[in-house]
């Protein structure tokens, strides 16, 4: 496919790592935002390719990974209210709740169905008008204005059958907790290339000047992702923090004007719960008053929710780049995808899983 | 979560007030919002997540970061520190 296969030309990623090479003198520790490139590191084994200087940790990028244990649970107890079609991503059926997940439920009867767009979970509702159609709006300022596009589309037709279970999150909030934990590890950032896409770079200037580090707008493919290394790397040795735009081809400075008043015209700013971390402040969005009547968690009594994590899960400091897979005793062995402890376990996307699809559980421990 | 991939816009249409489009994926057809996306026009690539247009690669952004690193080992030799004659 054309903008993909050049960006997979093992001869061009040989090339940027013979120059990484060649330009690293020192350790730096970097780490990448998204679930999606750290799949795609891991998958390609990128993190082997590099010298030993550098070392690259997993960031907090996952939404299905860092949506709070309640918020699940939510979804869940709604799931099984008679009447109720539950809709969602797919990414989100096998995370598991307290007592079970959408899968599960599914098979026990549950009107669960997977969306690929939001906007389908609005046709849902207008071809069932008899039914609560419930939306699970997860994800980060990439997802948001499909999510605000659902809702507010829902509300211009009058599809009153309609609601959302909303649980959004922000990266700028999460790499400024991330940059003020104690300890903090991460000298370089490869920044979410696709959150860029809709909201530009502009809040990621503030955190480079602010925290002297260096934020480069990374892509998804191998040879972006290297050519992400290459350029924090470059910055890194010259002493250098600022922003640069690696994935330039669908990244620029203000990002999506459209797609931004959309989202603010649905969504407002709010604390959030992330997985495996706790609460950041101003790190999410919520519907906005207007709204409210969209509101999965108003229109739906689900009652206090009592949750519960396993001790041993150390999913928090995976998440801030303090620590990594294999520092986990539990990992490949009492937690494994089919079985999760906890929030990097629980999709494709979060570090703990992306090292156990490939394989990396069966390696005594990390290089 | 975030994957989001690059289509080729093949129709244009409006469904009760919303842009919308079909675009190519590699050989599969898949309706997508354009809405906020009013540059994008037929044969353009656009980056589609959950079946919304959010940006529209630029060929020749493209182009010059793929010459660019192909590019690298030349700019590697010339960066190489000149023999003395």
């Amino acid at each position: 496919m054309k903008y993909l296969d050049e960006y997979r030309d093992g001869r061009v990623a040989a090339k940027i790592v013979a120059e990484v090479r060649r330009v690293t003198t020192r350790p730096w520790t970097l780490m990448e935002v998204c679930g999606g490139q750290t799949h795609s590191i891991v998958k390609h084994g990128i993190d082997r390719l590099l010298p030993a200087e550098l070392e690259l940790v997993h960031g907090p990028g996952c939404p299905v990974c860092v949506t709070p244990l309640e918020q699940i649970d939510k979804a869940h107890a709604i799931a099984r209210t008679p009447g109720v079609i539950f809709t969602s991503f797919g990414d989100m059926l096998r995370v598991p709740g307290s007592q079970t997940d959408l899968l599960r439920l599914k098979s026990a009867g549950a009107d669960v169905r997977i969306v690929y767009a939001p906007l389908d979970a609005v046709r849902i509702a207008q071809d069932n008008p008899g039914r609560e159609v419930v939306f699970f709006a997860v994800g980060f300022e990439t997802t948001a204005p499909a999510n605000a596009l659902a809702v507010t589309r829902a509300r211009a037709l009058g599809v009153d059958n309609f609601s959302m279970l909303v649980s959004h999150v922000l990266v700028p909030p999460a790499i400024t907790a991330i940059l003020q934990t104690p300890g903090n590890r991460v000298q370089g950032f490869l920044g979410p290339g696709h959150v860029c896409t809709v909201m530009g770079y502009r809040e990621y200037e503030a955190i480079a000047r602010h925290y002297r580090v260096p934020v480069v707008v990374t892509g998804f493919e191998p040879v972006d992702l290297l050519d992400g290394v290459l350029r924090t790397v470059r910055q890194l040795e010259a002493g250098e923090a600022s922003i640069d735009n690696q994935y330039s081809r669908v990244v620029d400075r203000d990002g999506n004007a459209a797609a931004q008043r959309l989202i603010w015209s649905a969504f407002e700013v709010c604390d959030r719960k992330w997985r495996g971390v706790g609460t950041i402040p101003k790190s999410g969005l919520r519907l906005r008053y207007e709204l409210h009547g969209y509101d999965a968690e108003r229109r739906f009594e689900v009652g206090a929710l009592e949750t519960r994590e396993p001790a041993e899960c150390i999913s928090g400091q995976i998440l801030r780049g303090l620590k990594k897979p294999h520092d986990c005793p539990a990992f490949g062995t009492r937690c494994t995808p089919a079985s999760p402890l906890g929030a990097t376990m629980v999709s494709a996307e979060g570090a703990c899983a992306a090292y156990y699809a490939y394989g990396r559980h069966r390696e005594a421990a990390a290089p | 979560m975030c994957l989001a991939i690059p289509g080729r816009v093949l129709e244009i249409f409006e469904d009760r007030g919303l842009r919308m489009g079909r675009a190519d994926f590699g050989g599969t057809v898949r309706k997508v919002c354009l809405e906020h996306l009013p540059e994008a026009g037929i044969g353009d690539y656009v980056l589609v997540h959950v079946g919304f247009a959010l940006s529209k690669v630029d060929p020749e952004e493209a182009e010059r970061t793929y010459r660019f690193l192909e590019d690298l080992d030349q700019l590697g030799e010339l960066q190489a520190p000149e023999a003395e004659p």
